[in-house]
């Protein structure tokens, strides 16, 4: 049971971060939440490789427990994961910026110039 | 000669990766050199994919792993998994990125000119080519877990260039959106990933494919990369970004767009047909698709209908066609598990989605050109502002006629070739699929009548008086695509043996994409 927390906290920030970008209201607020699914993500690799009581996975430093390590390939997909999430963070900030600069606000109900 | 030929997949990839961040340096020398480099590193990607299509066709399946002591050796030492960054190209691989890479070019022909009055062309051009990087890699990459990372550079790349006249709100807002659902989409990807990975210790498609048994964690995964792949390629209840992304950015950029929007569609051919294929089971992923697809041609075609701005009118019907290959595709999937039927109209419905996906990539990619000319001469892309082009750019006009006989399925274009295979297998299922078909056509049809007749023909308007033909360039880059339409019309036993049917035939050959990474390699 306590093995399973960490993928409970990953469903419950999935499911925070879907509610509050597809019900916010406010830009920033909204970009937050995508942040919220990209972390809940990343957890859910990262729990998906540890192994119980495993060592670090670098053979030259786990000592005597080099048969029994934690998996490297998630870490090295998080890393990646990590380092894209941040883009895309710092391209929708760039653009929220810009759609302040046009509109004059952040609310996404009077942002609607493209319909129909 | 065999030395580079080898490394033909890397090189697919590394030419407009060097073209992108070396785009400011050449910029540095001027506007003519920055063209020159722009149109070359387009142009020779191009060539290496026709290089790479060749050698697929003729040896079957390039494996291609990066970083090992050879390019061929998939297990080192031993291993039962592939560990290494891997590129797969089959026929169908090396079809889709033949054809991205035409449009890639022809896009670029298109924008030396037509993008020549704004600043900021250095930045253009380093994320243009950034962009059919991430479309190629997401093409031919053997790797889930490249998929998703090509899938975030190509979002990135096209939200940049789609907000690239960043003083337009439009474009903005237009951009806002797809960068929010791109976003969200290619976090499904990854979740689906990780299942994979949770389950067979790897990323690998070929290793994903031969150990997949149905169980929960895969229904799952299966649900977010098709419902994540279908938003990227805009069907019907994930549509709203199409229009406004589409209508706000820079024409020859929306050209490349089509195509970029076509890889996502690759991807949910790959997932469906590689990755789970027979192990599917129930129909119910065949019928969503169906329904989907059903939905997409309606919703998208009566939406068209009704617009005015040229731009967005032609965006709703990438809506309406993507329906085609989705009820192509999942009439396909439907009958997958059963040869007789799979002979009988199966295998037709999976050529038939493949051609349409060829032409339509290659007429809407014109389309959304000659949306661009017009709003360039005219400075309108406003229908109730045009009138009369016809006599003032008569070869637009020309290239125009043939792209919307194109798209609307007039017989002999090649539109009307694939439309046609998937009427034929989906009325095998069900009398009324075809229906829903040859009303949208009909109505396609219609819609491109009113913009031949509002924007070329008619009265010459007086603001109009002025307006002259596009230069070269622009004309030179939808004539490339004109070309490639009317050899697809004129030769379609042709193109459909040696490319579309060999395609359909890599997608159904679940055991061959496999064994050319699990076999060992070498």
């Amino acid at each position: 049971m306590i093995g399973n927390l960490p993928y409970f906290a990953v469903a419950a920030l999935v499911i925070f971060g879907l509610f509050g970008a597809i019900f916010g209201r406010n830009l920033v607020k909204i970009a937050v939440a995508v942040s919220l699914v990209e972390a809940a993500t990343n957890l859910f690799i990262i729990a998906l490789g540890y192994r119980n009581g495993g060592s670090i996975p670098v053979f030259t430093q786990a000592g005597g427990y080099a048969d029994y390590m934690v998996l490297p390939t998630p870490q090295a997909l998080t890393l990646t994961a990590i380092v894209i999430g941040m883009a895309t963070t710092a391209l929708l900030l760039s653009l929220i910026m810009l759609l302040y600069r046009h509109y004059g606000t952040l609310d996404v109900r009077e942002i609607r110039r493209l319909r129909g | 000669m065999t030395i580079w030929r080898e490394h033909l997949p890397a090189l697919l990839l590394a030419l407009p990766l060097l073209g992108a961040f070396a785009a400011p340096v050449a910029g540095h020398f001027g506007s003519r050199a920055r063209n020159v480099w722009f149109v070359s590193i387009t142009a020779l990607t191009a060539l290496v994919a026709w290089g790479l299509w060749q050698q697929v066709s003729a040896s079957g399946i390039v494996v291609y792993v990066m970083g090992a002591e050879h390019s061929r050796l998939t297990l080192p030492s031993g291993m039962a998994l592939p560990v290494r960054i891997l590129l797969e190209v089959d026929a169908m691989s090396a079809l889709m990125a033949f054809m991205g890479a035409i449009a890639a070019l022809a896009g670029a022909l298109f924008s030396v000119r037509s993008m020549e009055r704004f600043s900021g062309l250095d930045q253009f051009v380093a994320l243009y080519l950034l962009l059919t990087a991430g479309m190629l890699g997401m093409e031919i990459t053997g790797d889930l877990f490249n998929f998703f990372v090509f899938l975030e550079i190509a979002s990135v790349a096209s939200c940049g260039l789609v907000a690239f006249w960043r003083d337009r709100p439009e474009a903005v807002e237009a951009s806002f959106k797809y960068m929010l659902l791109s976003t969200v989409g290619a976090l499904m990807v990854l979740v689906a990933v990780a299942f994979f990975y949770g389950r067979y210790n790897t990323v690998a498609m070929a290793g994903v494919a031969s150990h997949l048994q149905l169980g929960l964690a895969e229904k799952a995964a299966l649900v977010f990369l098709v419902s994540a792949l279908a938003m990227k390629c805009g069907t019907v209840p994930m549509h709203m970004w199409t229009p406004d992304a589409y209508a706000e950015a820079p024409a020859g950029v929306t050209c490349l767009l089509v195509a970029v929007s076509q890889a996502a569609l690759y991807g949910l051919f790959r997932v469906c047909f590689t990755l789970y294929g027979a192990s599917l089971g129930s129909s119910a992923v065949a019928w969503a698709l169906i329904i989907m697809g059903l939905l997409s041609m309606f919703i998208g075609v009566t939406m068209a209908v009704i617009q005015k701005d040229v731009k967005r009118l032609m965006a709703y019907h990438s809506v309406s066609q993507v329906g085609y290959m989705l009820l192509g595709m999942g009439v396909a999937l439907l009958v997958l598990s059963d040869p007789q039927k799979m002979a009988a109209y199966g295998a037709m419905a999976l050529q038939g989605a493949v051609y349409h996906l060829f032409n339509y990539t290659m007429y809407k990619g014109l389309l959304f050109l000659v949306a661009g000319a017009l709003a360039y001469a005219a400075g309108s892309r406003n229908l109730n502002d045009l009138g009369g082009l016809g006599r003032r750019m008569p070869q637009t006009a020309a290239l125009f006629v043939i792209a919307a006989a194109a798209i609307a399925g007039l017989p002999p274009f090649n539109g009307f070739v694939s439309k046609l295979m998937i009427y034929e297998s989906s009325f095998a299922v069900h009398p009324l699929l075809p229906v829903v078909a040859m009303v949208t056509s009909m109505l396609t049809l219609a819609s491109f009548v009113k913009v031949f007749q509002t924007a070329f023909l008619g009265p010459e308007k007086a603001a109009l008086r002025e307006v002259q033909e596009v230069p070269g360039f622009m004309r030179g880059g939808m004539a490339l695509l004109a070309v490639v339409v009317l050899v697809l019309s004129l030769f379609p036993t042709w193109s459909v043996g040696s490319f579309v049917e060999p395609a359909a035939r890599a997608l159904m050959d679940r055991a061959a994409y496999v064994g050319a990474v699990l076999g060992g390699g070498l």
